[in-house]
């Protein structure tokens, strides 16, 4: 098979996905962008091109602000920790371990809950008084606490529950890598006389850095992209201590129907990720040796 | 070596290994103690909510009053439609598109591939504005095939197929191209079955992402009709329930329990299935 044979081979086989990709990725992404410079069409009256007015409207919304910091500092948080997390556990699982099935299985349970019943179960963790964390607070005499009233300690409440959730997830990826990874090193490096910490620094993390960066690459794109458990747990609040960006675009376009608003922040968010996506591959690639 | 480091060696591993094992139950007892939690609830009567007596009475009343108190089983119906139909045509569009990228030339092949893989960044979720227009413009609002349909062409399964291909040998496509097999022949022959791990490891994946699935969900449908079990849920939940908390968490086990149980009874196969696919 060669020449037009091929590529009318080649364009009909894509044909079905690409359509489909670009009806709901690419024409939505470029109409968003072009909706950005439009005010909202209300009733009768159209949207009409406003130039960079949104723009400036978003930079100046104080309630953007915030949700962006709440964002980056929730991502700072719970991508290294739960990251971290699911390497140890990967490491403890991998090991020779009494009842190893159930170690597992425990590790990897709430990741195949929904995120919305995980926030269920939270939320009746964090109620103040009898959930379960004051009565465990309570044995030493500790008073009741409103984890999820008070604007201080909101966000680092969704991201225990964010680490709870995706750890066991990221786990699979690591377990799946250091399975790969031959007993002959281990063997070799006992001979050696060298330490379990010398071996995972100097030959088992440097091995697993492609799967470290497959991970995180999808622990931030994960920071941005999942915010069901607000919709249980807090809606945003108090004072949108709470809020994550694609919450924020939610309210914009689904409960304030405010499209050209939704559609600015939209843009931001996508810029915010390629920036971030498009970093750390740079960073973390060049201390990445593929095999 | 001496015998006598030796002698240390042997010490300081069974040392280590005591060590490790604590650490990892002591690591699942933890995080396996908000599910520990939510089940004691579920299973015995309110008053015993958040009161631990070892002898309280067991009861499945919960499950039986959460299942009366909204239409659960419609949206179970609901969610194992939406999740059949969207990995059943993932499977074939992701097939048919990833044998291109890996075994065609053709005009705009890395510019389509880009595009492609464009998909893993800016996804479904964050497009949701738009895509609701898009919906209402073609009368699919309030459908199942609405919440399926901006992820059937998907980024992943695209990318995931094409890396599989590209490992089957090329030998293997000329012999079945000798007896006379085409395209579509060769690909459902030759290439599908070698790539079940694949299509395992990709299908758990997506059923769970699409089981799992709220938001997208929530703001295109509206009726009992079409709500999958995340959106019926948290409407359970916030409105009917007042905070009756037996009988939420009885509902939460029950939504997520399917899915639950079934991971549970695979997950070595789930472990297997992703390191054959290489996905690491």
């Amino acid at each position: 098979m060669m020449g037009r044979r091929e590529w009318i081979h080649g364009w009909l086989l894509l044909s079905p996905a690409l359509i489909l990709l670009f009806a709901f990725t690419h024409y939505p992404a470029v109409v968003t962008f072009w909706a950005s410079f439009f005010s909202t069409p209300r009733g009768k009256r159209s949207a009409k091109f406003v130039g960079l007015e949104n723009y400036q409207t978003l930079l100046t919304d104080d309630k953007f602000w915030q949700v962006l910091y709440n964002n980056l500092l929730y991502a700072g948080i719970t991508i290294p920790v739960s990251v971290a997390l699911a390497l140890i556990m990967a490491l403890f699982v991998n090991s020779k371990l009494h009842g190893r099935g159930f170690v597992r299985m425990t590790y990897f349970a709430p990741t195949v809950l929904p995120l919305i019943a995980v926030a269920n179960i939270w939320l009746f963790f964090y109620t103040p008084g009898f959930g379960f964390i004051d009565q465990v607070r309570g044995l030493w005499g500790a008073g009741e606490a409103n984890w999820l009233g008070n604007p201080d300690t909101v966000l680092g409440a969704l991201m225990v529950v964010a680490v709870w959730k995706e750890a066991g997830f990221f786990m699979i990826f690591y377990l799946a890598a250091l399975q790969t990874i031959p007993p002959s090193l281990r063997e070799a490096a006992a001979i050696e006389g060298s330490s379990r910490w010398t071996f995972f620094r100097r030959v088992t993390f440097p091995l697993l850095m492609p799967t470290t960066l497959f991970v995180s690459v999808n622990a931030v794109i994960n920071s941005f992209r999942l915010v069901d458990h607000i919709f249980v747990m807090t809606e945003g609040g108090p004072d949108n201590a709470s809020s994550l960006l694609l919450y924020y675009i939610y309210e914009a376009g689904f409960k304030f129907w405010d499209t050209a608003h939704a559609a600015t922040a939209t843009i931001a968010l996508l810029v915010l990720l390629s920036v971030l996506a498009i970093g750390q591959f740079f960073l973390v690639d060049r201390k990445v040796h593929y095999r | 070596m001496s015998v006598d480091t030796m002698e240390i060696a042997v010490d300081t591993s069974r040392y280590d290994r005591i060590l490790n094992t604590i650490g990892a139950w002591a690591l699942g007892l933890l995080w396996f103690l908000p599910l520990i939690y939510a089940v004691w609830t579920a299973f015995h009567p309110g008053a015993y909510a958040t009161r631990f007596e070892p002898f309280a009475p067991l009861t499945l009343q919960n499950f039986v009053n959460a299942w009366n108190a909204a239409p659960f089983a419609h949206y179970f119906v609901n969610t194992v439609m939406l999740v059949t139909m969207v990995t059943l045509s993932q499977f074939v569009l992701c097939t048919l598109a990833a044998y291109a990228f890996a075994r065609f030339e053709f005009p705009g092949k890395t510019l389509l591939f880009t595009l492609v893989l464009l998909q893993l960044l800016v996804m479904p979720e964050m497009l949701i504005v738009e895509n609701y227009q898009t919906m209402r413009v073609l009368g699919l609002i309030d459908t199942i095939a609405a919440i399926a349909l901006p992820y059937v062409a998907s980024g992943f399964g695209i990318f995931l197929l094409r890396q599989t291909f590209m490992t089957v040998p090329k030998e293997l496509e000329e012999a079945a191209r000798i007896e006379g097999a085409g395209t579509l022949g060769i690909l459902w022959k030759v290439y599908v079955p070698l790539a079940k791990p694949t299509y395992l490891a990709y299908g758990l994946v997506s059923v769970s992402y699409h089981w799992n699935n709220f938001l997208w969900p929530l703001i295109v449908t509206n009726s009992v009709e079409t709500r999958p079990v995340t959106v019926g849920l948290s409407v359970f939940s916030s409105v009917d329930q007042g905070i009756d908390w037996s009988i939420i968490t009885a509902a939460t086990l029950m939504t997520s329990g399917p899915l639950l149980i079934a991971f549970l009874l695979f997950q070595r196969q789930f472990v297997q299935s992703f390191m054959r696919a290489g996905i690491k």
